[in-house]
């Protein structure tokens, strides 16, 4: 079974393809959806098309299915119409699937679960990956308006963090929120 | 306690009444609580309402009747109540292409007919057959584009190469190299204006003066199942239309259209549709054409469903459906003028009283008679080409294009 992930994220791709391989299908091609790739992807000749739903590029794809004479057999959307779960499953994800008319549904219906599970997966890392980014910037933050009271106060780090706090507290603000406000006010002053 | 719709759309202009009716408090209104879901493929929208992720989307007239018809992907039963706005597109084509139809910019839009031929001349001497970017197989623009270039004896499927890509690609296309002209909904057209990259070969409404273009679809066993949310809805969008029609607002809604949310194109583009200022050519005087987009006026929401009909006429007529009883009646009831008639009866909204009606006849504007109310004025529509489409008499209308294909 050849399977063709359309992809311009790298990594997506790449993640996906891993999980593929590591369940046992080795016939896996990645095609950038840029240029002309649907005369690339005919040749290949796929039995599983995977596509991220949010690319763009999906109308010019489902346009080769209807009219392409190179694939001998229609390729329809998802596996089994009447599994809505799967299908649910498979949208929330952000992910479609074009399949090869005839395929049996046993055949791809763990392609697809596989596929869903991999693009959460993918979504999650790339979550946390935000969130990594925001926690790093914030402790930068936090940092400076800690520097600057230790500065302007003479206090200790530890001083100046438990003011930073206790401020956040009594104003009902996120501890980030009030170092901004800080160093906004301390650059306005004429800085450190 | 108000109630969530989720509603998906593609970044066009013509999503100004979605836009306004949730920005400006019109679907508050009315209790509602407008959750906007951007998609960048015609695909996602549909697959997004096909399989229940929204309740409703600002999609392609055609479209809704081809998923209806069962012509892309999941087959499923749309239902379009309300037009969410008619006319809007343009087909723009590279310079060096625009070279060879008429220099005088004003006499080019005016004259699609003389334009289509200088167009059929132009194709035999381009460098490669033209790649024409459409936005989907059903569009309106596709539909249009086919019936404008057959008027000169061009065969759509032969002679030119129809490429499908979203809007959002159009311009990067452009500029790659990889289509020499594309027909879709502002801002695209003038964003390729603008880079210098195309000039405006055609603009719909010279076309088809009143076209038939987006509307909100559902799914029709979920319209059927919630009577009471779809007429609030219908009565906010009809005050946001209004609102978007008014010259006073065209400002304030192109900026509040260029946010990155919905079209995330600069103001001053935007502008240019709902004012119907199109520039032709970077750094020309723009050309004025009052009826470039409308979205209230003239009962432009109603859907009647002569307009649908005319949509599975050009099915037929390009060969992407067979002709027959059970699809004619099929694709007649996508539209839903009489949903239309249930939500807005008894507010201020003029209603026309007939379902159906002879489309491309109308020259003139012409006062109708409406049920209640104020009486409407319904503005010429006519075909460039003078034909004039039947509902009633549909095999007569499609063997009248027999010669041209």
């Amino acid at each position: 079974m050849r399977i063709v992930i359309i992809d311009d994220s790298g990594l997506r791709a790449t993640v996906l393809e891993e999980g593929l391989r590591d369940a046992g299908y080795d016939d896996i091609q990645i095609v950038s959806p840029r240029g002309a790739f649907v005369a690339r992807l005919e040749r290949m000749a796929p039995d599983v098309v995977l596509m991220d739903l949010g690319n763009p590029s999906r109308d010019t794809l489902e346009e080769m299915l209807t009219v392409s004479r190179a694939l001998a057999r229609p390729i329809a959307m998802f596996v089994d119409q009447s599994d809505d779960a799967m299908i649910g499953a498979a949208i929330d994800a952000g992910i479609s699937a074009y399949v090869v008319d005839g395929l049996r549904k046993e055949r791809v219906k763990p392609v697809l679960e596989l596929a869903v599970r991999r693009f959460n997966a993918f979504a999650q890392m790339q979550a946390e990956l935000e969130e990594a980014r925001t926690a790093l910037s914030d402790r930068k933050i936090i940092d400076r308006a800690k520097s600057i009271l230790m500065n302007q106060r003479s206090l200790s780090e530890q001083e100046a963090y438990a003011l930073l706090r206790s401020s956040a507290m009594n104003q009902g603000k996120r501890i980030v929120d009030v170092a901004q406000a800080l160093i906004t006010a301390s650059d306005l002053l004429g800085g450190v | 306690m108000t109630d969530i719709l989720r509603i998906a759309f593609l970044p066009l202009t013509d999503v100004a009444v979605l836009a306004v009716a949730k920005e400006r408090g019109f679907a508050e209104e009315e209790g509602l609580t407008l959750d906007l879901i951007r998609s960048t493929s015609w695909a996602t929208l549909r697959d997004r309402l096909v399989y229940g992720q929204v309740q409703a989307a600002h999609m392609l007239a055609p479209l809704a009747v081809a998923v209806t018809l069962g012509l892309s992907q999941q087959p499923a039963a749309l239902a379009a109540p309300y037009k969410l706005n008619v006319n809007g597109n343009m087909l723009v084509m590279a310079c060096d292409f625009a070279a060879a139809l008429d220099p005088d910019h004003a006499r080019r839009l005016a004259d699609p007919l003389g334009t289509a031929h200088d167009f059929a001349a132009a194709i035999g001497l381009w460098r490669r057959k033209p790649v024409i970017g459409v936005v989907h197989r059903f569009s309106s623009h596709a539909i249009m584009l086919r019936y404008w270039l057959a008027s000169a004896g061009v065969d759509p499927d032969r002679d030119v190469v129809l490429r499908v890509l979203p809007p959002s690609l159009t311009v990067e296309a452009m500029r790659a190299g990889e289509i020499d002209g594309f027909i879709a909904g502002e801002p695209w057209g003038s964003a390729a204006v603008e880079a210098g990259l195309a000039e405006t070969a055609a603009i719909g409404e010279r076309i088809w003066q009143r076209g038939v273009e987006k509307v909100l679809a559902f799914r029709e066993a979920w319209l059927e199942d919630n009577p009471a949310l779809v007429d609030r809805l219908l009565r906010a969008l009809i005050r946001a239309a209004s609102w978007c029609d008014d010259p006073a607002h065209h400002g304030e809604l192109s900026h509040l259209l260029s946010d990155p949310r919905y079209v995330d194109q600069p103001a001053d583009l935007i502008a240019r549709a709902l004012t119907g200022r199109m520039v032709v050519r970077a750094g020309q005087a723009p050309i004025v054409n009052p009826d470039y987009l409308l979205f209230g006026r003239e009962a432009t929401p109603f859907p009647w469903r002569s307009q649908a009909l005319w949509i599975y006429s050009q099915l037929v007529r390009w060969n992407m459906i067979d002709h027959s009883p059970d699809h004619i009646a099929r694709a007649g009831a996508v539209f839903r003028p009489d949903v239309f008639r249930r939500a807005l009866t008894g507010t201020q909204v003029p209603m026309p009283g007939a379902s159906m009606k002879v489309e491309g006849a109308l020259g003139l504007p012409l006062a109708v008679g409406s049920r209640g109310g104020a009486g409407i004025t319904l503005g010429p529509d006519r075909f460039f080409d003078g034909r004039i489409f039947d509902p009633e008499r549909i095999n007569e209308f499609l063997n009248g294009f027999h010669p041209t294909r």
